[in-house]
């Protein structure tokens, strides 16, 4: 109706009389509002410009250069890219990582949907178990894992170590070792961060249409069906999400690793995000930041074609 | 209109205060400059921050016209290249005798010369030391702070409880692993440690105990110079670690300690013995309040070789490659008050001596001269009332250590070789099956590398 009253004026001033197409003027865009949605793209458009696509654009430059950051910059073309790829630590790197990812997954992945499932059967004090699963997210993550350094403690004397003695395990090297590192990081990691996808996983369970438990308790199924034939079917698109979410967050890790171990024991810890720093501070005579951008695009590449191969692989699955 | 009125007068008057006020700013400023400068170590005591603040009051006072802005600094790899990087780094500050050269020929430290010429006791410098300061083309763009010897750090009251005898530590390389083994089965705490993690001074440890042996880990210089970090010496250092951790279980449950961890669990009385700079003292004192009657210091065990020698390092001060004329010459005059005046001239070096006794630091912690031996001895002989530090206990070190072989560290890519054989060092006190020679062939090839590229 309001279209309607307006579209006498419009005609009026803006429509050529010839043509019957609008025309066009700096005052017609003014009162178009197109100079407000310029006013209010200028911060958004300075702040990205500024903080993301300008050192996306430095990264790409700095990957094709050799530079101290003190001394005039050089050109080295795919130098960089060629180095990476020939460095001994880099396979090491991936493989450190993925061995990570997989940890993450088969551990981490589950235990958040387990806990929000069984948190969503709870009927008093549901906010309490939210609270206390969403209380690690919290804590400053350096304070965590120095909480955790703590805990593990490889002597016979450390938290885990005297806690599991009392039921004659132990005592184990933890972070002290090769073979018990990466775990020992990726038990961390979860309990760290498990909080967030809990309350994901809550909020996705209040969806759930309750008429669908009722009909499948009319045909006999029990807690375990449930779940299986009603939760998982209902929560497909929350859980390809964050699947993806998790990957790609555990393709970056950095903050256990560095913290936790710097990496050892002999390399065992060190993965792709902390090998790329390396690059960068690992020298004190300054870093080769050419090599740590040119293995930061190439995670990025990775990712991104994963996560489209990805999306495309789950489109029909998570639209059904 | 009154009040707009006023209000123009107010904006006037305001405007001719402000512009008042710039131009004493800028008239001030071409007759004074502040420079900042490396202090302490975070986590320093109150004790040494006012010893230091004593040290920048006096300063400025001999040289009116000069503000020093002590800034907390600690060396680290990581941390010194991203403050490098980012100019974030104070006026002054220390970098080791591995970097200072190299930094220079990069152009990422001032050039020093003119103003360090001008020192009267510049050409008094040790030749050894003040080279260590000076780049391929000959320029001084770092001033000596000090020189130490790696040495053997004991605990007393662990030696005397595993029924040692703390006035003989242990001379032989055996010996330190039989004490070690006796140290951990009488007290139940680790008899020998060592510095394991991945930050470069695990390679630099093992450097140091092959240079006892007799090894080295590069023939050369430069760009040119051969990795030999697989030497024979190496696989001998890296089997007796391998003994002592998998062995005689002589080394505790933690392989990875840092600088400063390392530090904080001898002053805490629950290591037996580990490898270090000679001057180390200090910070035992200032981070972590070590109770003196426990620290013992003896020379590194030398191997019956002719080539076994101690590894000698140390540290300098530079200054940031981007300060102006006016900085550089104040920062050149409080490095000469700071680091080199306390150690050749006497009213400096008691006034400086009287200040860290008044402030409870330690005076007299066995370093290496940075002139040489006969004004060190002067130097000592004018500190002697204020040295508070247990000589006594450093009798072992003190009596050998300048007639020892010093051997500088390894001269192209240090930081690098070291880096490649922290991962070494790492396996074999984290996995029993390690395959020695075949992990030091890799290390070798990346340490190779580096050199090669001068990183």
């Amino acid at each position: 109706m309001l279209d309607q009253l307006r579209e006498p004026a419009f005609t009026k001033r803006g429509l050529s009389r010839r043509s019957g197409v609008p025309r066009r003027t700096p005052i017609t865009w003014v009162r178009g509002g197109g100079l407000s949605t310029v006013v209010f793209l200028i911060p958004l458009l300075f702040v990205f410009g500024a903080f993301s696509w300008y050192p996306i654009v430095r990264t790409v430059v700095m990957s094709l250069q050799h530079t101290n950051l003190v001394q005039p910059a050089t050109w080295v073309g795919f130098a960089n890219f060629k180095a990476v790829w020939h460095d001994p630590l880099f396979p090491v790197a991936v493989k450190n990582t993925a061995y990570f990812a997989g940890l993450a997954l088969v551990f981490g992945y589950p235990i958040p949907l387990i806990a929000a499932v069984l948190m969503s059967e709870v009927r008093k004090r549901r906010g309490i178990f939210s609270a206390l699963a969403y209380l690690p997210v919290v804590i400053p993550p350096v304070v965590a894992v120095l909480l955790w350094k703590f805990f593990y403690d490889a002597s016979s004397t450390g938290v885990f170590n005297t806690v599991l003695g009392w039921v004659g395990l132990g005592p184990y090297p933890w972070l002290q070792s090769q073979q018990w590192a990466m775990p020992s990081l990726v038990l961390e990691s979860t309990w760290a961060n498990a909080g967030a996808t809990v309350i994901i996983y809550l909020a996705a369970l209040t969806g759930v249409q309750t008429e669908l438990y009722e009909a499948a308790s009319v045909d006999g199924a029990g807690i375990l069906r449930k779940v299986w034939h009603v939760t998982l079917p209902q929560l497909r698109g929350v859980l390809l999400v964050t699947l993806i979410l998790q990957i790609i967050g555990t393709a970056q890790v950095f903050l256990e690793p560095y913290l936790f171990t710097s990496g050892g024991p002999a390399n065992s810890t060190l993965t792709v995000l902390l090998l790329i720093f390396n690059y960068a501070f690992g020298n004190s005579l300054g870093g080769d930041y050419g090599k740590a951008t040119a293995l930061s695009l190439m995670l990025a590449v990775f990712l991104a074609l994963f996560s489209l191969i990805y999306l495309r692989a789950t489109r029909s699955w998570s639209s059904r | 209109m009154k009040s707009l009125r006023r209000i123009a007068t107010a904006v006037a008057v305001a405007g001719l205060v402000a512009l008042c006020a710039t131009a004493a700013a800028l008239g001030s400023r071409s007759s004074s400059v502040t420079i900042s400068v490396a202090s302490l170590i975070p986590g320093s005591t109150q004790a040494a921050v006012n010893q230091f603040n004593s040290q920048v009051a006096q300063f400025e006072k001999a040289n009116p016209g000069i503000t020093v802005k002590p800034v907390e600094y600690q060396w680290t790899g990581p941390t010194f290249a991203a403050k490098l990087a980012a100019r974030t780094l104070p006026t002054v500050f220390e970098v080791p005798f591995t970097d200072a050269r190299t930094l220079g020929d990069n152009g990422q430290l001032a050039d020093l010369t003119p103003y360090a010429q001008k020192l009267s006791y510049f050409k008094e410098f040790n030749p050894a030391v003040i080279a260590e300061g000076t780049d391929a083309k000959g320029q001084v763009v770092a001033l000596p702070k000090g020189a130490y010897a790696q040495a053997l750090h004991y605990n007393r009251a662990l030696f005397a409880e595993a029924g040692l005898n703390p006035n003989k530590p242990p001379t032989t390389w055996a010996q330190v692993r039989a004490d070690a083994k006796q140290i951990t089965a009488r007290t139940g705490k680790p008899g020998y440690v060592e510095m394991a993690k991945d930050d470069n001074t695990a390679g630099w440890i093992l450097t140091t105990v092959v240079y006892s042996l007799g090894g080295r880990m590069e023939t050369g210089s430069g760009t040119s110079a051969k990795a030999t970090l697989d030497n024979k010496y190496t696989i001998q250092a890296l089997n007796m670690l391998k003994a002592m951790r998998w062995t005689d279980n002589s080394m505790g449950s933690n392989f990875s300690y840092s600088w400063g961890d390392i530090n904080q669990a001898f002053a805490a009385g629950t290591v037996g013995m580990y490898v270090s700079g000679s001057d180390i003292y200090t910070n035992l004192v200032q981070a972590y309040n070590v109770n003196p009657s426990i620290y013992g210091i003896a020379p590194i065990p030398l191997a019956h070789n002719k080539n076994a020698g101690v590894l000698g390092g140390g540290t300098l001060a530079a200054v940031r490659p981007d300060a102006n004329k006016a900085q550089l010459a104040a920062a050149v005059k409080w490095m000469s008050f700071f680091y080199e005046e306390p150690q050749i001239s006497k009213t400096q070096a008691i006034r400086n001596a009287q200040t860290l006794v008044a402030n409870k630091q330690p005076v007299g912690v066995p370093a290496l001269p940075l002139f040489n031996k006969r004004l060190y001895d002067i130097s000592q002989t004018w500190i002697k009332p204020y040295i508070n530090v247990p000589i006594a206990q450093m009798k072992p070190f003190l009596t050998g250590i300048f007639s020892e072989n010093l051997i500088p560290e390894p001269e192209a890519s240090t930081q690098s070789v070291y880096h490649a054989l922290d991962a070494v060092v790492e396996a074999v006190l984290t996995n029993k099956d390690t395959n020695v020679v075949q992990m030091l062939q890799q290390a070798t090839s990346e340490a190779q590398q580096a050199i090669s590229q001068g990183a």
